[in-house]
């Protein structure tokens, strides 16, 4: 399994590499072929699992299927794309006073981390393993919150760390009721933690401690996925951090903690046979939808504005993996997908508004379209996708996520609708008067680099346009192997 | 040593963990905080070493060595040297409301036996009877974290909910994989150093350690005025 170890320790390599480098253009460089390398080594990875259907690498320590090559694939585009805009952006704020070159040297090396910690987590078969890797990368990302060293940022960075902090305790927490009723069944060893191992004993684990331990994972692991009413840290640290970091923790980070989450959703579903965890999920959804589109309207900076959209989309996800038939797990990892895409792409564009505003305050943000067309279209394309506006893929996977929502819980998708239409109002009085109209006083030019934004948009055209056959075949399978709760293939 | 003597010991070790949950949450000088936090620290290696003894685990062996090096030298050496730099060891930390933080409390206590002692009963291991505390202990270590102004003392409880977790670990299952515990022990480590460091940004920016005047500064981010 070459493959795999190289997309695993690249970023590894290249964050340790850039730990020594004091040059910011050769460093820029540096990030950017690292992410190129990860990326490449991902994609062969994928085509083999596909191939494959499932492997096994390093003595069954690390386990890939459908679901998580498929996660893989999208970190690593979204970190390729991500260090290809940070180049610019970063030298901006180096010219601007706002960083000096340690801290710089700081970025890079923790981006790199960042990636490596996610790879960990989702490639992992370890149920341990996987929490001490979101621990990581919610480590390294709040040193990146921080990063400016305002007063914000620092306040921000705190209380991201002390809320996910205890978040991620209350996950661990579950962690050890699972091993606790898993180790009576698998013996007292690493198997009783291997996700191939608990899924195929999956009935024989005790219902009542596996649904203690949900409640549990839910809150600890909805605290990182940001879920209403635990969301508290995410506009700070979104709003305050560098916007390569905000485009990561948006697209990226959520994913892990989701993804963390419907693991254990399928585990519990195995063992105590009722809807219980999938219901408790479709609350917290349809709680964070609410809360998010209303908290929307209330926003005076973009980037915190944008990041209440994260929570209103990590709602929807939530929501439809909550569901648990074939069709809304489908929706869900489309969604997924293009929210990823989308919301990356959006923030590297407020990132570019915000520079040439000189400001993040909405109000003063005007006419971004005559200063700046590249900026204003692309904010304004990226909110109408973001809204679920067709044709692109959001508008898509919300419409399966209705069909599937209509076909089993047909009253759910009036607050669903309501929410989107709220949220959505909401998105485009803000955006609206900052794309149209005269120029902002203080705006100044800056160097852009728009072409990750468009590749993003393209590719969630593409996907509300026509799912290419075999990435449709991929949904397929992972949805197929969510429902079923139990992994293909290979095994311990 | 027998097997219901050692049982009686764990038993005996897990009442002195909840009585240092409870003096962590009733302290308010910052020396005595820190002294409790290094005493749980030793009490969870003492544990540790007694299961290992009682199971013949020799893989706790090495849990009870990295918790008594870690949880209760190092890092309550990490924090001690912290405090004295930004002298602070002499402060006393106002509690607000503590007669109605201790009933909490209680009541915190009475919920985990409640919760726990239904599935404490398919345990068979000699150590099942802690876990109904650990679970206490974890969430008092959360009710420090909300009840406390000051930066370092919400540190403090967050390891301390860090110690309950190790403390259910070995309660509930003898102890994670080994491979599991030195991860989250590498985790714990590099928090606590980022901690370490957040205290002087803090205090540089700030000019004090309290919570509050940190918020201030994205309170008023949201609604409008």
């Amino acid at each position: 399994m070459n493959l795999f170890l190289a997309t695993l320790l690249s970023p590894l390599v290249g964050g340790l590499l850039l730990g020594m480098i004091n040059n910011p253009r050769l460093a820029a460089r540096i990030n950017i072929a690292t992410g190129v390398s990860t990326f490449t080594f991902s994609l062969l990875l994928a085509i083999q699992v596909l191939d494959t259907k499932s492997v096994d690498a390093i003595d069954g320590w690390f386990h890939l299927d459908a679901y998580n090559v498929f996660l893989v694939a999208l970190t690593t585009f979204v970190g390729m794309t991500t260090t290809i805009f940070s180049g610019p952006y970063m030298r901006h704020e180096l010219e601007g006073g706002r960083l000096d070159l340690p801290r710089l040297r700081l970025y890079h090396s923790m981006f790199q981390l960042f990636q490596f910690g996610m790879l960990l987590g989702f490639t992992t078969n370890n149920i341990g393993v996987l929490w001490v890797s979101l621990e990581l990368a919610t480590l390294a990302t709040v040193l990146l919150v921080s990063l400016y060293r305002t007063p914000a940022s620092i306040a921000a960075a705190w209380k991201y760390f002390i809320l996910c902090g205890m978040g991620i305790a209350l996950a661990l927490f579950g962690t050890v009721l699972v091993f606790f009723t898993s180790s009576a069944v698998l013996g007292h060893g690493n198997e009783a933690l291997n996700w191939t191992a608990l899924y195929a004993h999956a009935a024989e684990l005790d219902p009542a401690v596996m649904s203690i331990a949900f409640c549990f994972l839910m809150v600890g692991y909805g605290t990182k996925v940001g879920l209403a009413p635990m969301h508290a840290w995410l506009p700070d640290a979104h709003g305050e951090g560098p916007t390569p970091v905000s485009a990561v923790l948006s697209g990226l980070l959520l994913n892990l903690a989701l993804y963390a989450l419907v693991r254990c959703k399928m585990l519990v579903d195995g063992s105590t046979g009722t809807d219980m965890a999938g219901h408790i999920m479709m609350g917290f959804g349809l709680l964070s939808l609410a809360v998010a589109a209303l908290s929307l309207h209330k926003q005076r900076d973009i980037k915190r504005m944008f990041s209440f959209s994260s929570i209103e989309h990590m709602g929807l996800m939530t929501f439809a993996f909550g569901i648990g038939t074939t069709l809304s797990s489908f929706a869900a990892l489309l969604h997924m997908t293009v929210h990823s895409l989308v919301k990356s792409g959006i923030f590297f564009t407020v990132g570019h508004a915000a520079q040439a505003m000189g400001t993040q305050k909405m109000s003063e943000i005007r006419g971004l379209i005559r200063h700046h067309p590249g900026i204003g279209w692309g904010l304004l394309i990226g909110t109408a996708a973001i809204a679920g506006f067709p044709p692109f893929g959001v508008f898509t996977s919300e419409f399966l996520l209705f069909t599937a929502a209509l076909e089993s819980y047909p009253w759910t998708t009036v607050p669903l609708l309501l929410g989107l239409l709220v949220a959505m109002a909401g998105l485009f009085r803000f955006v609206q008067p900052m794309v149209y109209g005269e120029v902002a006083e203080q705006a100044v030019q800056v160097h852009v680099n728009m072409l990750p934004v468009y590749v993003h948009f393209a590719l969630a055209l593409a996907l509300g346009l026509a799912i290419p056959g075999f990435l449709a075949g991929w949904y397929e399978q992972a949805a197929a192997l969510i429902v079923s709760g139990a992994v293909s293939g290979g095994g311990a | 040593m027998s097997a219901s003597l050692v049982q009686q010991l764990i038993d005996g070790l897990a009442a002195l963990m909840l009585l240092t949950s409870f003096a962590l949450l009733a302290q308010h000088r910052m020396l005595s905080v820190l002294n409790w936090f290094a005493a749980q620290g030793f009490l969870l290696a003492a544990t540790a070493a007694v299961v290992a003894y009682g199971t013949d685990n020799h893989e706790l062996y090495i849990s009870a060595m990295m918790a008594l090096l870690l949880k209760g030298m190092l890092l309550p050496w990490l924090l001690w040297r912290v405090i004295r730099k930004l002298r602070v060891h002499r402060e006393v930390e106002p509690l607000m409301n503590s007669t109605l933080t201790m009933i909490i409390a209680l009541g915190v206590t009475l919920f985990s036996f409640h919760i726990i002692q239904p599935i404490e009963k398919i345990s068979e291991l000699m150590t099942r009877d802690s876990m109904a505390i650990a679970t206490a202990c974890v969430l008092l270590g959360m009710l420090m974290m909300i009840t406390r102004k000051k930066a370092i003392t919400q540190v403090i409880g967050f390891l301390a909910v860090e110690n309950s977790l190790f403390f259910a670990a070995i309660g509930s299952t003898n102890g994670m994989p080994l491979i599991v515990e030195i991860g989250i022990a590498f985790d714990v480590l590099i928090a606590a150093l980022i901690f370490g460091l957040f205290f002087f940004q803090i205090r540089t920016t700030f000019d004090s350690l309290e919570v509050d005047a940190m918020n201030v500064h994205l309170i008023h981010k949201d609604d409008d005025e």
